[in-house]
């Protein structure tokens, strides 16, 4: 699944997006106004045709990010072009006609279904909101988009509760798929399967791609995941891109220290290439979002920071030779073929290095 | 990888290929509860009780053709013994009479007409208001939230028979004040239940899936968020209806209620008390017909709420 360079035009133009929540104030009148900073400043395109994969740690911002792409969440401030038109400021009876074009699969299959519906009514459901199909031309579409995911179309009127997990999240495929949309933003769209079951749920995913030319924002945190499908990865970190790169790039040479912990922490299936491969352990944890550290927000756990990281924010570019597909938030981008090690150059001492016994 | 994944798509059969000769039909949560309720002989029991005097309340008049006795004529010589007091059930009368030397038996069931529209009335009036509140309240939270749940504390704060008192005072009692003021102080338990419970179902992915849909607000409040609210507000509803009939017969005993000479089984127990000593008629026929309306009632929500309770067994 490569990126479909045919039609290089971008879907999805995301440009300085800021998400903040506002903190209750516990007091009266007066007080600190506090909030969580959830997404800071991040630009992102995806072109159509392509995956674009989301990882980081839970708390990052990504579903944040995926929820202002889609307008779920309306934005602090930046902007969102989507296939030509701004829909950052766009009220919320413009945007029901976009919605058609733009779908979302979320995490939680148990939670996404209303369990007090049919699977077809649930399925049904797009079609009824935007007024397209009634009656049996309905019922027959439905059973369509049942046949596409693979499920049984008899089981038009059984509940949620009917089926197995990886079953439900087929239903919230068929559901996203109903309009034929544009683009895909899948949140988290196997992580709460069984291993076996994610592997059908992301080949499934990638069969349609290709069938209805689809482009999906695809979220996730497993990252052997996100290397099957992408084309392109971004890594977040405390609500700012670490690192955008070609999928193969990312994985072969990660630039920023935080992605190269992160892939480090990938779990290799062969015990003995497990036992020579270094792991990096980050210590520390993630810094509340409602206080982020200054400069980078990665600087009290990085072994490479130095003074500079805690004042200036790094811009995302490209370092060394990158192609500019290659972009890095860090001042201090690791070069080709260097290994990240415990300098203790943070002030945390915050990367140690394990040898693996 | 790939193998494993083939190995675990050749376990599961094709689902497509399944041959099916007859529909499938999923049992919905409502056709379970129904399924369980239909199971519990305590549940049948009540239901059969509460049927017995919805149909003597609806025969109430052929009651009164068959004894010959209209609900408010006033036997004096038959009725009444020579001292003037209550005649013990006999005869003609058969649950007795009362100090004006009216049927107690044909009152009773003219009686059981006013509990049940009353308490079935304001029942409806209460969980209808309950819910828009409540789920308003829960789902738009914020300001619309602060200030329904402020309207809230408000009526609950409110002293409730003072109120009454004086709004008797000035407009007289009558069975349309009664059910509005019923129902006006008792829709905030229902608007709590359901707007915690909105609270949470709120934060379910399937709302956040129904918004990206493009679903309008009334959709989702219509469609999503009212079928999954139901649950408890029938458990709680199957326990106002039996409160509602002891607080019509407080409220009639009172003489807050509905006026005389309509027959009511607060009135007739308020009337009761002058000849209590000499009567015990008067006192037992009405109080047992309110004790086992209300028994019922609530022996029927409790086979309700368990019913609904989704922990319950699925059968």
């Amino acid at each position: 699944m490569s990126a479909n360079t045919v039609s290089p035009e971008v879907l999805l133009k995301a440009e300085h997006v800021v998400k903040e929540f506002p903190l209750a104030s516990r007091r009266l009148w007066g007080g600190e106004k506090l909030k969580v900073n959830a997404v800071s400043d991040v630009s992102l395109d995806v072109h159509r045709g392509e995956t674009v994969g989301l990882v980081g740690e839970t708390g990052c911002g990504k579903s944040t990010l995926a929820r202002c792409l889609t307008r779920l969440y309306d934005l602090t401030d930046g902007s969102v072009n989507f296939d030509g038109t701004d829909i950052s400021k766009l009220r919320r009876n413009e945007m029901r006609p976009l919605r058609r074009e733009m779908q979302m699969i979320f995490q939680d299959p148990y939670g996404s279904l209303n369990p007090r519906r049919t699977v077809g009514s649930i399925i049904g459901e797009p079609f009824a909101i935007h007024a397209i199909a009634e009656g049996q031309e309905r019922k027959r579409r439905v059973q369509e988009l049942m046949e596409v995911v693979g499920l049984n179309p008899e089981h038009y009127n059984r509940f949620p509760a009917d089926f197995s997990g990886g079953q439900r999240q087929r239903i919230g495929v068929a559901r996203a798929l109903a309009l034929r949309p544009k683009l895909i933003v899948c949140d988290e769209p196997v992580s709460a399967l069984d291993v076996s079951i994610q592997a059908q749920v992301v080949n499934l995913l990638m069969d349609l791609q290709t069938e209805f030319n689809l482009t999906y924002l695809f979220i996730a945190h497993d990252l052997s995941v996100v290397e099957q499908v992408s084309d392109r990865v971004m890594v977040m970190y405390l609500g700012r891109a670490a690192e955008i790169a070609p999928v193969d790039r990312l994985y072969s040479n990660p630039r920023h220290p935080y992605t190269s912990a992160l892939l480090s922490a990938v779990p290799i299936p062969d015990p003995d290439v497990s036992d020579r491969r270094k792991q990096i352990i980050l210590t520390g944890d993630v810094p509340s979002p409602v206080d982020p550290p200054t400069g980078c927000r990665f600087h009290p756990r990085c072994p490479k920071a130095q003074d500079v990281c805690k004042v200036e924010v790094p811009p995302l570019a490209s370092v060394f030779q990158d192609p500019p597909s290659h972009q890095v938030a860090c001042h201090f981008p690791l070069a080709d073929g260097e290994q990240l090690v415990g300098t203790g150059g943070g002030e945390l001492g915050a990367i140690t290095i394990e040898e693996a016994k | 990888m790939s193998q494993i994944t083939g190995q675990m798509e050749a376990l599961e059969p094709d689902p497509i290929d399944v041959v099916v000769s007859k529909t499938i039909e999923g049992r919905s949560p409502w056709q379970l509860s129904m399924a369980r309720l239909r199971r519990d002989p305590m549940a049948i029991i009540t239901l059969v009780v509460i049927f017995l005097i919805i149909l003597i309340a609806l025969c109430a008049p052929l009651i009164a053709k068959f004894t010959g006795h209209p609900p408010n004529m006033q036997y004096r010589t038959t009725g009444l013994t020579p001292e003037g007091l209550p005649r013990p059930p006999g005869g003609e009368f058969w649950f007795g009479t009362d100090n004006l030397g009216r049927d107690v038996l044909v009152r009773i069931a003219y009686g059981a007409r006013i509990s049940l529209v009353v308490s079935l009335v304001s029942t409806v009036l209460t969980v209808t208001l309950g819910v828009a509140v409540g789920i308003a309240a829960g789902y738009y939270g914020g300001i619309i939230d602060s200030v329904l749940s402020r309207m809230v504390d408000f009526v609950l704060s409110f002293p409730f028979i003072l109120f009454v008192l004086a709004l008797v005072a000035i407009s007289g009692p009558s069975l349309v004040l009664l059910v509005i003021v019923i129902a006006l102080f008792n829709w905030t338990y229902v608007a709590r239940v359901v707007r915690g419970q909105t609270l949470s179902l709120r934060q379910r992915e399937f709302v956040e899936a129904a918004l990206s849909l493009g679903a309008s607000d009334r959709r989702i409040m219509f469609y999503d968020l009212l079928p999954n609210v139901l649950a408890p507000v029938i458990a709680l509803t199957s326990l106002l209806i039996p409160l509602f009939v002891v607080l019509e017969a407080t409220l009639s005993f009172l003489g807050l209620g509905v006026p005389a000479p309509t027959a009511t089984w607060g009135g007739m127990l308020s009337d009761s008390v002058v000849t209590y000593r000499q009567a015990w008629w008067f006192v037992v026929f009405p109080g047992a017909a309110l004790l086992i309306t209300t028994l019922a009632f609530n022996l029927l929500g409790d086979s309700v709420r368990d019913a609904f309770d989704p922990r319950a067994d699925r059968l």
